[in-house]
């Protein structure tokens, strides 16, 4: 049985070839089903994202399932294969495997570490199993998925450092400040960015918000919604030795607070640190600032160089994660690996058998039998073992061309214990290691 | 090998794992190592004090006459002071730097000459213990006080440059470690004072003046001052961050070279030559 993924992501193909291909949310049971038809394919899920669009498969002729999965998602949209195809990827196997656990960490997200795409997932997953088209593998195949996913999150810092500008400058002001509870923050102007970087101050706890604005009403309004108070535009430098951050974004030609002022201001403030930022062009505030001791200036490109060196850690923080997805591609193999029809039938016959003979030698060694008794247990015992395995034998010679095969398969190596290939029991410990 | 190397061997072990349990928890960002540390710590801190009561019951004296045993008690008080500070502030970062620290004054310890020479008597007075518990505890204030400058320096000089290395994302904010400088000054200026005040007070027992100006003497009170400056800068002008860094770091060397330097480059009856048999 083979794990198969088909599809596209913003790697491989331009907004308009995804939003053509993409799965509504609201009617997902057709496709499904429809997929689930393609004589093929054993199990499907479809994942379908603003970025990405992939079907998630098993099959035992992969190659077949590939050109079907392929022309299910022209037809189904109603396009032309041609138009896709050079768009479109396909894995199966040990690739495929990785893929997926990849994608669900996060790590083929436009922006490493983005923590929506295993929501996504999970919804897709949940479709799967309301339209009952995910079975055995790829139930198991799922929830590994999602463990592997949470096993990322937490032993890597993939997710720890913001990659927007204004979330970064809570972070900065994080690491001068410490707490932001006892905080003052002034917003300068009005603007989309400074307004949302205010609001992620707010919600990290800043105490106190002063709005000033040229009109002064409208510094009103924004100062009712942020809860703060309002200072008129010509006193707020009167007021800045209060503030401990500054969001500047006025469209003044010309710098609105000198590096000579701040000096006196840091001065009133017994050198209390300040965070400046500026997140205005032209620039509002002096760039010869950031020399002031305990003031730290930061404009719109060092907030995006700050993002950069982010993502750049989230990189770093990535490579432990494939490392973590290699140990756990290993293991989900192995579990695989364990649903082959003729191992299982020969792991079988050989517990029986090593059941049959400790019992024979125990029951010979009390009778004391003579040579032909013996020979008639071990013959009673060998025929009744037989007997015992033929059924079960041939249904799971049977299971390789039925869907539900793997079910029995799954269900013999529970019920009798049988060992894995590699023992998975070893795998399962090798895990708690790796959690320490 | 007497009771005391075992002891002291298991002490710079202790402290040597706590270090590397410690860097493992700041540059690998695994969780566990650094809880771990700080109990491997605390362990390697408990067997230190049985050593020195060991010591204290078999030379019948406190145990820091000589170099070894000096710098061996300075590495406990600096161990004491960080579990102390630790308790409030969890920083790994700290702990990483302060039983590094450790472990080196340690490996200086063992490398010193271990003969406990029987005691002169000008120093079998109990101004003696008193004083060097003082002043070593008021050491081992500064020493956390230098680290946390030097991170202050290297946090303040990423957030102006906008450079950030790996080490931007493992030191905390600049808020905290002004914050343990100024809490490190706070205890170690008063044991430093105290420190000084009980070895004049000793030194008058003995020899019957307060104050000889011998070389130790003279870089002690300047080390003082330097610390008095940045205490008094801190309360009433309004210094910190860079400034309080810079100066908690020159104070630390000031005072290495009080401990050490003077030691070894200049002479006087602190020396510990007049302590190790030689006649003074």
């Amino acid at each position: 049985m083979n794990i198969l993924v088909v599809g596209l992501s913003h790697k491989t193909a331009p907004v308009e070839i995804r939003e053509k291909i993409a799965f509504s949310p609201t009617a997902m049971g057709e496709p499904l089903r429809q997929m689930l038809a393609l004589e093929a394919v054993n199990e499907g899920i479809i994942v379908s994202t603003c970025n990405r669009v992939e079907l998630y498969a098993t099959s035992r002729d992969p190659e077949q399932a590939i050109i079907q999965l392929r022309r299910f998602l022209a037809d189904f949209h109603g396009l032309t294969y041609e138009n896709i195809d050079e768009h479109l990827y396909d894995l199966h196997g040990e690739d495929a495997i990785r893929h997926v656990l990849r994608v669900s960490a996060s790590l083929d997200s436009m922006i490493i570490g983005e923590p929506q795409i295993l929501g996504q997932i999970k919804t897709a997953y949940g479709y799967a199993s309301e339209f009952k088209t995910a079975g055995l593998i790829l139930n198991r195949f799922m929830h590994k998925a999602f463990s592997v996913a949470k096993r990322v999150r937490t032993e890597t810092a993939i997710a720890s450092n913001a990659v927007s500008v204004s979330f970064a400058a809570v972070e900065l002001a994080r690491k001068i400040f410490s707490s932001l509870e006892d905080k003052t923050v002034m917003l300068i102007g009005a603007g989309e960015m400074c307004e949302l970087a205010a609001r992620h101050f707010i919600n990290n706890g800043i105490s106190e918000v002063l709005v000033t604005n040229r009109t002064f009403a409208r510094a009103e309004k924004l100062a009712a919604e942020f809860n703060g108070r309002a200072v008129t535009f010509e006193n707020f430098r009167d007021q800045l030795h209060q503030v401990d951050i500054v969001l500047s974004s006025t469209g003044a030609p010309d710098y609105i607070l000198e590096a000579k002022k701040l000096t006196e201001v840091i001065k009133l403030r017994r050198n209390k640190p300040m965070f400046l930022i500026d997140i205005a062009v032209p620039r509002d505030i002096e760039p010869k600032a950031n020399k002031i001791d305990n003031i730290y200036l930061y404009d719109v490109d060092d907030l995006q160089g700050v993002v950069q060196s982010n993502l750049k850690e989230r990189k770093k923080e990535a490579d432990k994660a494939e490392k973590i997805i290699e140990q756990e591609i290993l293991q989900f193999y192995r579990w695989l690996s364990t649903l082959e029809v003729k191992p299982t039938i020969v792991a079988l016959r050989q517990k029986l058998e090593g059941l049959r003979q400790a019992e024979v030698q125990k029951t010979l060694a009390n009778l004391s039998a003579d040579d032909k008794t013996a020979k008639s247990i071990d013959a009673l015992t060998r025929a009744l073992v037989n007997k015992i395995l033929h059924q079960p034998t041939s249904i799971l010679k049977d299971a390789q061309n039925r869907d539900d095969g793997n079910t029995y398969i799954d269900a013999v190596r529970t019920l009798f214990d049988l060992p894995a290939p590699v023992a998975e029991n070893s795998a399962a410990t090798d895990n708690v290691g790796q959690e320490d | 090998m007497s009771i005391h190397i075992i002891l002291f061997k298991t002490v710079l072990i202790c402290y040597l794992t706590a270090t590397v349990l410690y860097l493992l928890h700041v540059v690998a960002r695994k969780e566990k190592p650094g809880r771990l540390a700080r109990w491997v710590l605390l362990a390697g801190a408990i067997v230190q004090l049985i050593a020195f009561i060991t010591q204290f019951i078999q030379v019948g004296h406190t145990p820091v006459t000589n170099l070894h045993e000096s710098l061996s008690f300075f590495a406990w008080c600096l161990v004491v002071f960080f579990l102390f500070f630790d308790l409030r502030y969890r920083l790994s970062v700290m702990g990483a730097f302060s039983s590094a620290l450790a472990v080196v004054t340690m490996l200086g310890s063992g490398i010193a000459p271990k003969t406990a020479e029987p005691l002169s008597p000008m120093l079998n007075s109990w101004w003696f213990p008193v004083h060097v518990s003082f002043a070593f505890l008021g050491n081992a204030a500064f020493a956390l006080a230098f680290g946390a400058g030097v991170m202050y320096l290297l946090q303040d000089r990423m957030l102006k440059s906008k450079h950030f290395s790996a080490l931007y994302y493992r030191l905390p904010s600049l808020d905290t470690l002004d914050n343990i400088n100024y809490r490190a000054l706070s205890f170690g200026f008063p044991l430093m004072t105290l420190g000084i005040i009980t070895g004049a007070a000793w030194a008058e027992s003995v020899w019957g003046t307060y104050w000889s100006w011998d070389p130790k003497e003279t870089w002690a009170l300047m080390t003082w001052f330097v610390y008095a400056a940045l205490l008094h800068g801190r309360m009433s002008i309004g210094w910190r961050g860079r400034r309080a860094a810079i100066f908690a770091i020159i104070g630390f060397f000031c005072l290495v070279f009080t401990f050490l330097g003077v030691n070894l480059l200049l002479s006087g009856q602190h020396t510990f030559d007049a302590l190790m048999g030689k006649p003074y």
